[in-house]
């Protein structure tokens, strides 16, 4: 096992699959002569040249559109978006082409395409920088979206990415990009998209959270532990496709379940996954499922206010203190 | 503030609702070609091709007017009679392997790129033996195998989209150029200018075609859009071109050069075809917004018609040649209205079908 910042985790799969595969490239704003926005691409431009490391205008449909249509041809284009906010921009690209376009010429065309960058909030950046986009894409078919949580999961789903047939959203932190953690060394070091992981085991309670929450949530598996609740929590790692399988499975075993997730309340990853809950183990249930998310609110500026609006340990405790009826 | 609600307030007043009685057209018409195909490099049987194909995207569409009357099929239909020269003379000029990609007026582009009337007809129809299973429908005709990329829905979306395709040609260093055709509607549209930008950054091997058929739907070219068309290219310094698109030797000698041209220095293009559309925006337009004069004026200039004529009278071919051509084609599009009726609908299971290259996921799918 190597320690590796979450960024160098990611650099090391497109290097690696960029080395194996010609037709893979990479393309975004300042991914090339600055070195990347938060340094992912750092030293690709030296290694692969101009052709291959692309900076971009500030186009996010341009760029986008082009990368369906170079995908279309049979090139692997990677996407890089400074983050997935801007990337909203892009939603006629990924959500109306992307998605459809093999399906509505009848199998003709494939999209082999990455769109990667920070996904949610990072700090006091106001409204239109702190929106958690993963539910929002997962809701569309055709698209995997994945939105791992450690340097390992990181490296061994993006080469997954990469080498997918179909179109992919691979969705990181700006928050987690220092982050350090063991990352396999295997040769060529694959996860298949889909499967999640049990990432701390326990009785008393199921908690599920991805990317950024994974790590409050473990912050509060700690704090539970102490006072003798040993959570089981499960980082699904992709959000679509969702290995409901591995919940359900857990949740018969603990009878209760909190999700944990950055989105807003609506429609989120915590309603889908807790209707799936209700659904498939409702005989097994101690307690009404609960969920930590966003308020329907935007993301405020001002420090108190964005740390009432933004989930923590805290939040995730008082939930499964409510699940285990000790509130 | 305009002082009576008969004054144009922010859009321009259109013809539906003008009280001056004054009839302007929508598009002019730049001069045809006056060379003769042999000049041009055409052989007599390559401009016969040529009324050919335009003859079979007119009766093609003409009999599909009338079977989605007859209600034997459903969605949104819209016709491309009046443009057939645009698709014609473009693919005669284009090699076989360059990419084409347009919006949703696509039955003519796919005709002229290898889609046969059955598998069209069985398209629009909704059959599993259509160009594209079924599952596309009438704005979605393709053959990619032989590089005609599609039709698609969203006005502009496709732009991009063209561009990468001529990125992919530039990456693979193959030789191909790629264009993109839209309507007059889609150049207001952010897409196209991001992707004329990053077009000529990047030297990308790509002709955009703006088809100005006069009409964003319902709205006039000058009650959408400022200035003339064309120009808007100088704001990106790429090359341009504006010309006739009711003359189909004129469409080929045109985009013949540009694509030589841009297949040798890799530069883009941006160009301004003008041409009519005859029918409505769809099938369920009343066309308020055009004079009856209007229309009946590019009807003298029909570009079926006008191949027609000009067959013979340089003696490339006898009346009696053309009909016997004609009739070939009315039993083509028979045959292929039958063969649309008489094919299967897709199976319930192809629902789940061409989804994914890849190993298909489908949320919650019992």
């Amino acid at each position: 096992m190597a320690v590796l910042q979450f960024r160098e985790a990611l650099r090391d799969a497109i290097d690696e699959e960029m080395a194996r595969d010609e037709m893979v490239f990479i393309m975004g704003e300042e991914v090339a002569e600055y070195n990347g926005a938060y340094k992912v691409t750092e030293g690709l431009l030296d290694k692969y040249g101009f052709k291959r490391v692309i900076d971009t205008p500030i186009s996010e449909l341009g760029f986008s559109g082009i990368g369906v249509g170079a995908a279309m041809k049979g090139l692997r284009p990677i996407v890089e978006f400074m983050t997935f906010n801007f990337a909203v921009l892009a939603a006629d690209q990924i959500i109306n082409h992307a998605s459809k376009v093999r399906y509505m010429l009848g199998g003709q065309a494939s999209v082999p395409i990455v769109f990667r960058g920070p996904n949610a909030s990072a700090g006091q950046l106001g409204a239109t920088h702190s929106v958690a986009y993963d539910s929002m894409y997962a809701h569309f078919p055709g698209l995997s979206v994945i939105y791992p949580s450690e340097p390992d999961d990181a490296k061994g789903l993006l080469k997954s990415a990469i080498r997918s047939e179909d179109p992919v959203l691979f969705m990181e932190s700006e928050q987690m990009y220092g982050l350090k953690g063991e990352v396999s060394e295997e040769d060529d070091y694959i996860i298949p998209i889909g499967k999640g992981k049990i990432k701390r085991e326990g009785d008393d309670v199921t908690i599920i959270a991805s990317g950024k929450m994974y790590h409050v949530v473990k912050q509060a598996a700690e704090q539970l532990a102490k006072d003798g609740v040993e959570a089981e929590v499960i980082d699904p790692r992709t959000i679509k496709p969702f290995d409901i399988e591995m919940v359900i499975e857990s949740v018969k075993k603990t009878n209760r379940c909190v999700i944990v997730d950055e989105a807003h309340p609506f429609g989120g990853v915590a309603a889908e996954a807790g209707f799936l809950i209700q659904r498939e183990a409702f005989d097994y249930l101690d307690a009404p499922v609960q969920r930590v998310t966003l308020p329907d609110v935007c993301a405020p500026f001002a420090k108190n206010l964005f740390d009432i609006w933004l989930p923590d340990a805290k939040q995730v405790i008082d939930a499964v203190n409510t699940v285990t009826y000790r509130n | 503030m305009a002082k009576n609600k008969q004054e144009a307030v922010f859009t321009p007043i259109g013809q539906n609702h003008s009280k001056n009685g004054k009839f302007e057209k929508s598009v002019d018409l730049p001069p045809a070609t006056r060379k003769k195909h042999t000049t041009l490099g055409l052989s007599d049987d390559d401009v016969v091709e040529m009324f050919r194909l335009m003859y079979l995207q007119r009766r093609f569409e003409e009999r599909a007017m009338q079977m989605y009357q007859k209600g034997k099929f459903g969605g949104f239909l819209h016709l491309y009679i009046g443009q057939e020269a645009v698709s014609t003379g473009t693919v005669f000029a284009l090699n076989d392997d360059d990419d084409i990609i347009t919006a949703y007026r696509d039955h003519g582009w796919g005709l002229v790129r290898g889609i046969s009337a059955r598998e069209g007809m069985a398209e629009l129809f909704g059959k599993a033996t259509g160009c594209s299973k079924g599952k596309g429908g009438s704005m979605h005709f393709a053959n990619t195998e032989q590089h005609f990329w599609g039709g698609y829905g969203i006005v502009g979306g496709h732009i991009p989209i063209g561009g990468g395709l001529a990125f992919a040609n530039k990456y693979l260093d193959n030789g191909q150029i790629s264009t993109c055709f839209f309507g007059d509607g889609a150049v207001d549209q952010g897409s196209l200018h991001e992707t004329m930008n990053m077009a000529q950054l990047w030297k990308l091997p790509v002709v955009f075609v703006v088809e100005n058929n006069g009409y964003s739907m319902g709205t006039a070219v000058k009650r959408h859009t400022v200035g003339e068309i064309y120009e808007r290219a100088k704001g990106y310094g790429m090359k341009h071109a504006c010309f006739n698109g009711m003359d189909a030797l004129t469409v080929y000698e045109n985009m013949k050069e540009i694509a030589d041209e841009v297949r040798e220095d890799s530069e883009p293009y941006f160009v301004e075809i003008r041409t009519y559309r005859y029918r409505g925006h769809s099938m369920s337009d009343p066309q308020k917004y055009r004079t009856k004069e209007e229309l009946e004026e590019f009807q003298k200039t029909d570009p079926v018609e006008r191949i027609r004529q000009y067959l013979l009278d340089k003696d490339v071919l006898e009346e009696s040649d053309i009909e016997e051509i004609e009739n070939k084609i009315e039993e083509e599009v028979l045959d292929a209205i039958d063969y649309a009726e008489e094919s299967p609908s897709p199976e319930p299971e192809e629902l789940y079908e061409d989804m994914f290259a890849g190993t298909p996921y489908f949320h919650d799918k019992k």
